[in-house]
Formats: structure tokens, C-alpha cells, sequence
């Protein structure tokens, strides 16, 4: 690797610069006191006032995040179920036919999730706005959650149960305290995946809503072609600082206790 | 002998009655959400906006409108899959020799974490005619340029969105490889381009079909992309279905298109299973 030189040090940093520059230009021009996104006037606080005095936009922030946290955890629980109904099922052609049909909505494109869900709730009649945004968020969650999981199960070897079994375990206690555990990186990558899929969500959430209900995505949409205020750049940098502060914590929480275990385990 | 017997017993038990239970809820999401919505699309494909039932809208599919429609989505596509590869594929191979490597993915994913939308208006900013980009252009001395609403601004901003999917699954294939191997391809002689060529390339070739699986498909249906950045200059497959349901709200011809869409996209994942087959059967003999 030291004979590549610099060549990948530089090669990283215009990927990280590109991949941060819209973020940071949303943020650099939420101190802006002129009002625009093009000319920087003077340093100001105020938008990030009239954030928490924007009564509706507090409201729609809140809605896309108790629609992704619960989105996320009633999916992961369904999909850690369904992870391990397709990993014990004996029928092969079964299980081939339960993955192909597990995959069909992660490769679906969101404008089809969208539309067909759309039907969808209006034969069966749910009323369009925080059920159907929900039941829509849960419902393209799930897959992912078992194909996180999955490899965890198959990697699980299958003495660990038959141990289990011998030491007098039950059937209640093999899956808290044996399979759960060991799967347990598959179940939180699971749940955090299905918490940004559904915090990024706009497509299936711009079919699915009525007029009542509007996560963060469909707000900014329907701003973006009348002209954003800059209070939205400065939601923007609140949600950067706390999402990037609340995932750097978790890792280096995560990550130190880790290092030794992890010599250990193998 | 008896102890294996009794154990095989529970076993079979255990693996029933925890089936059992938690087959409810994950069957009844493949019911009501994965099979009854395409079946949903499927039937009403066949009728038009006053609710009888006609073959018009597969008709009307196979004029040079939509046929031309779904070749230029294929394209967009096909570019923009071909360009989140071209950027993804050096940088998760340079993220798996960094040292804290798990940390700077993690950066790469932080900003998909930012919504969407709000990058995307960022980037029309950003692109604008008095944007930062052009003011670079004027300085560097090639004049202002109109970068938003063209094909480069929407494959641009598209790859853009795509690339930590992108990365993601290839970084996982890179990481998983055995550095032994790439070790014994050059003790035996090997060149790093063969290297990379002969063992590097096929050991993470299913990373990179996982990433253009995640990035195609969602390529061919992107519809808020080509509003807001390529000025309804593109249109994709999702532009059109977006159209057909929400504003003409003629959902038959909608549903028309969206059943071409699924399709295509069973053709593809088709050949993407075929593929994990292959990596399961692999799996097995090891």
C-alpha cells in the first residue's frame, strides 16, 4: 500500500469533499443574514431562531422522525422474524420462493412501491396520512432488516443450539440467549439501515401522504420549486450536527469495549 | 445414541413451534404488501380512465412515446450506474486500507443520512448560475456555464445520491477478501493490474452486482430528480408513472407502465438470484 503513494489520499478527499460540499454549503449559508443562498452579507443566529419558532416545521420534523423510529423498530422486529422463518424452513423451493419474494421490494423502485401501495390503501380504505405513511415505511423496511440478519443466522453455527439444547435450554431461552445475541449486529445494521431508508424516504411518502400529513422530504419538495427559506438551511445544519454527532458516538461507544473482545471471537 | 435421538426430537419441535410463531407476521407482510400490490398494478393495467376493462393502455405502451421513453431511462440508467461504479469502486478499495477503515465508511454513509431532498436543493444552489461552481468557472477563465437543468447536472446529482450504496456493498465484498490471496497472485508473479484483473475483480464481482442492483433499479424510476435538477428535460419510467397517478390520475396507464417497470426489474433480479445461488452453493463446500 505504501508503493500506491499519495494517489488514494488525494482520491478519497475529492470524494469526501464532493460528498460533503452540498452539506456544508447548506450550512455555511444558514449564518447568512441576507436571506439568499448567492451573496453572503453578514453572520447571523436568526435562522436558526425562526427554526424553533416555526411551529409547522417543528411538527413536520417530528412527524418524519416518530414515523422512521417506529417504522424502524416494528420492521425490524417482523424482520428478524422473518429472517428466522427463512433460515429454519426446510422446504427448499419454499425458502427460494420466500427470498425472491423478500427481495422484490428492495429492488423495487419507490415510484412502483409508491403507486401500488397507493392503490393499495384506497381499496382497503385507509385514510391517506400517518397510517399509510407508516404501514408504507414499515412495510419496505422489512426486507431489509432480513437480508442483514440472514447472513448472521447462516453464520451461526448450528452446534451452538444443539449445545443449548443438551445443557436443558428452551426453546424461549435458545432464542434470548442464544440466537438473538449472536445475531445481534445483523438486527442493529438492520434497524439503522431501515431508519435512514425511511428518514430518506420521499418517493413512496410523496405518493402515500394526504393533505394533512408531510414528512421533512415532501415539505422541501414542495418549497424547493416556490424558493426555500433559510430556515430550512439551518434545520438542515441542526440535523447534520446531531445525526453526525449521534453516529460518531455510537461507534466510538460501540467500538472500544470491541477491539480486545474481538481477538477473542476468533 | 439416546440422547441424540432425544435431542434430534427437540430439535424438530423447537425448530416448528418457533417457525410457527414467527412466520404470522412476516407471511402476512408478503401477502398484504409484496404480492397483493403488484397484483393490484396488474389489474389495473387493463382499464381506463372510466373503468372498463380494455387492452388500450398496452396498446398505447408500444407507441414511439413510452418506447422511446424506456430506452432513454435505460440510458440514464445504464450512466449513471456506470459512473456511482467508476467513482465507488477505488474508493471503498482505498477505505479498505485506511487504518480506521469502519470509521471513514462511516462518514461516506453519514451524508445519505442527510435527507435527500435537502442535498438536492443544495445542489441547486450549489449549480445555479450564481453559485460557487460558476464562480469558479468565471475565475478559472471558461465564463459562466449553464450546469443545472442539463443531462450532466441530473446524472451528476444522481450518482452523487447513489454512490454510498454503491460503495457499501463493494466494501463489504473488499473487506471479506483474504489479503493472502492478493499475496500469492503477486508471489506467483502476478502484475497489480493482473492481480486485480484475475483474483481481485471476480472475488468481489457480487459486491458489485449488489451495489448496480441497488443503483439501476432505482435509477430507471427516479422521478424528483429530473424535477428539480434536470428541469423535466429528462424523462424517466418514474417520471412517467409519477404523471399518470398523481396528476392526470389516470392510474390504468400508470399501472401499465409500472408492470413494464416491475419486468424489467424481474429480469434483473432474476439474474442477480442466479448469481447468489452460485455464492450460497459456494458457501456450502467450503
Amino acid at each position: 500500500m505504501e508503493r500506491n503513494g499519495k494517489l488514494p489520499k488525494i482520491y478519497l478527499t475529492a470524494v469526501f469533499l464532493v460528498l460533503y460540499a452540498p452539506i456544508f454549503y447548506l450550512i455555511f449559508y444558514s449564518f447568512n443574514s441576507g436571506g439568499t443562498m448567492s451573496h453572503f452579507e453578514s453572520f447571523t443566529w436568526e435562522h436558526y431562531a425562526a427554526v424553533f419558532e416555526d411551529k409547522r416545521l417543528i411538527i413536520i420534523l417530528l412527524n418524519t422522525v416518530v414515523v422512521a423510529l417506529l417504522s424502524a423498530l416494528i420492521s425490524t422486529a417482523i424482520g428478524v422474524m422473518g429472517a428466522i422463518t427463512i433460515h429454519y424452513m426446510k422446504n427448499k423451493a419454499m425458502r427460494n420462493a420466500m427470498l425472491s419474494m423478500n427481495s422484490i421490494l428492495m429492488v423495487s423502485p419507490d415510484v412502483i412501491i409508491g403507486a401500488s401501495f397507493l392503490i393499495l390503501f384506497t381499496l382497503v380504505g385507509i385514510k391517506l396520512g400517518f397510517a399509510s405513511v407508516l404501514l408504507s415505511h414499515i412495510a419496505f423496511s422489512i426486507p431489509i432488516v432480513v437480508i442483514m440478519v440472514l447472513p448472521k443466522l447462516q453464520e451461526m453455527s448450528p452446534t451452538l443450539i444443539d449445545a443449548a439444547l443438551d445443557l436443558g435450554a428452551t426453546r424461549k431461552e435458545i432464542m434470548s440467549r442464544v440466537i438473538l445475541p449472536f445475531i445481534k449486529p445483523g438486527i442493529f445494521a438492520g434497524f439503522f439501515l431501515a431508519l435512514t431508508y425511511s428518514l430518506d424516504d420521499f418517493a413512496v411518502t410523496f405518493f402515500v401522504t394526504g393533505n394533512g400529513f408531510s414528512t421533512l422530504s415532501v415539505e422541501i419538495y414542495s418549497m424547493a420549486r416556490t424558493g426555500v427559506t433559510l430556515t430550512i438551511n439551518a434545520l438542515s445544519g441542526l440535523i447534520f450536527v446531531i445525526t453526525a454527532g449521534l453516529i460518531l458516538g455510537y461507534y466510538f461507544i460501540t467500538n472500544r469495549p470491541k477491539t480486545p473482545a474481538r481477538g477473542v471471537k476468533r | 445414541m439416546m440422547r441424540d435421538l432425544k435431542r434430534m426430537v427437540r430439535r424438530m419441535k423447537t425448530n416448528r413451534a418457533s417457525l410457527r410463531l414467527s412466520m404470522v407476521p412476516y407471511s402476512l407482510w408478503i401477502i398484504l404488501f409484496v404480492i397483493a400490490p403488484i397484483g393490484l398494478i396488474v389489474y389495473y393495467s387493463f382499464f381506463d380512465l372510466s373503468g372498463n376493462f380494455t387492452f388500450d393502455n398496452y396498446k398505447n405502451f408500444f407507441t414511439s412515446v413510452y418506447l422511446k421513453l424506456t430506452v432513454s431511462s435505460f440510458w440514464y440508467a445504464f450512466l449513471i450506474t456506470f459512473f456511482s461504479l467508476l467513482i465507488s469502486y477505488p474508493t471503498a478499495y482505498f477505505l479498505t486500507k485506511l487504518k480506521h477503515k469502519q470509521l471513514w465508511l462511516l462518514l461516506i454513509i453519514i451524508p445519505s443520512w442527510i435527507n435527500l431532498l435537502l442535498k438536492t436543493y443544495a445542489f441547486i444552489g450549489l449549480m445555479g448560475l450564481y453559485g460557487p461552481v460558476n464562480a469558479l468557472l468565471e475565475t478559472v477563465g471558461i465564463g459562466k456555464q449553464q450546469i443545472l437543468f442539463t443531462d450532466f447536472s441530473f446524472v451528476f446529482v444522481s450518482v452523487y445520491i447513489f454512490i454510498p450504496f454503491m460503495i457499501l456493498p463493494i466494501f463489504n465484498a473488499l473487506d471479506k477478501l483474504n489479503p493472502a490471496l492478493i499475496d500469492a497472485s503477486r508471489d506467483l508473479g502476478a502484475n497489480a493490474w493482473t492481480t486485480f484483473r484475475r483474483v481481485i475483480w471476480p472475488l468481489t464481482l457480487n459486491g458489485v452486482k449488489s451495489g448496480v442492483q441497488v443503483v439501476f433499479i432505482p435509477a430507471l424510476s427516479l422521478f424528483m430528480i429530473t424535477r428539480l435538477i434536470a428541469g423535466n428535460k429528462v424523462i424517466t419510467l418514474g417520471t412517467a408513472i409519477e404523471q399518470q397517478f398523481l396528476v392526470t390520475q389516470n392510474w390504468g396507464m400508470g399501472s401499465t407502465i409500472a408492470v413494464f417497470l416491475i419486468l424489467f426489474m424481474v429480469v434483473i433480479l432474476l439474474l442477480t438470484t442466479a448469481n447468489e445461488r452460485g455464492m450460497a452453493g459456494s458457501g456450502k463446500k467450503r
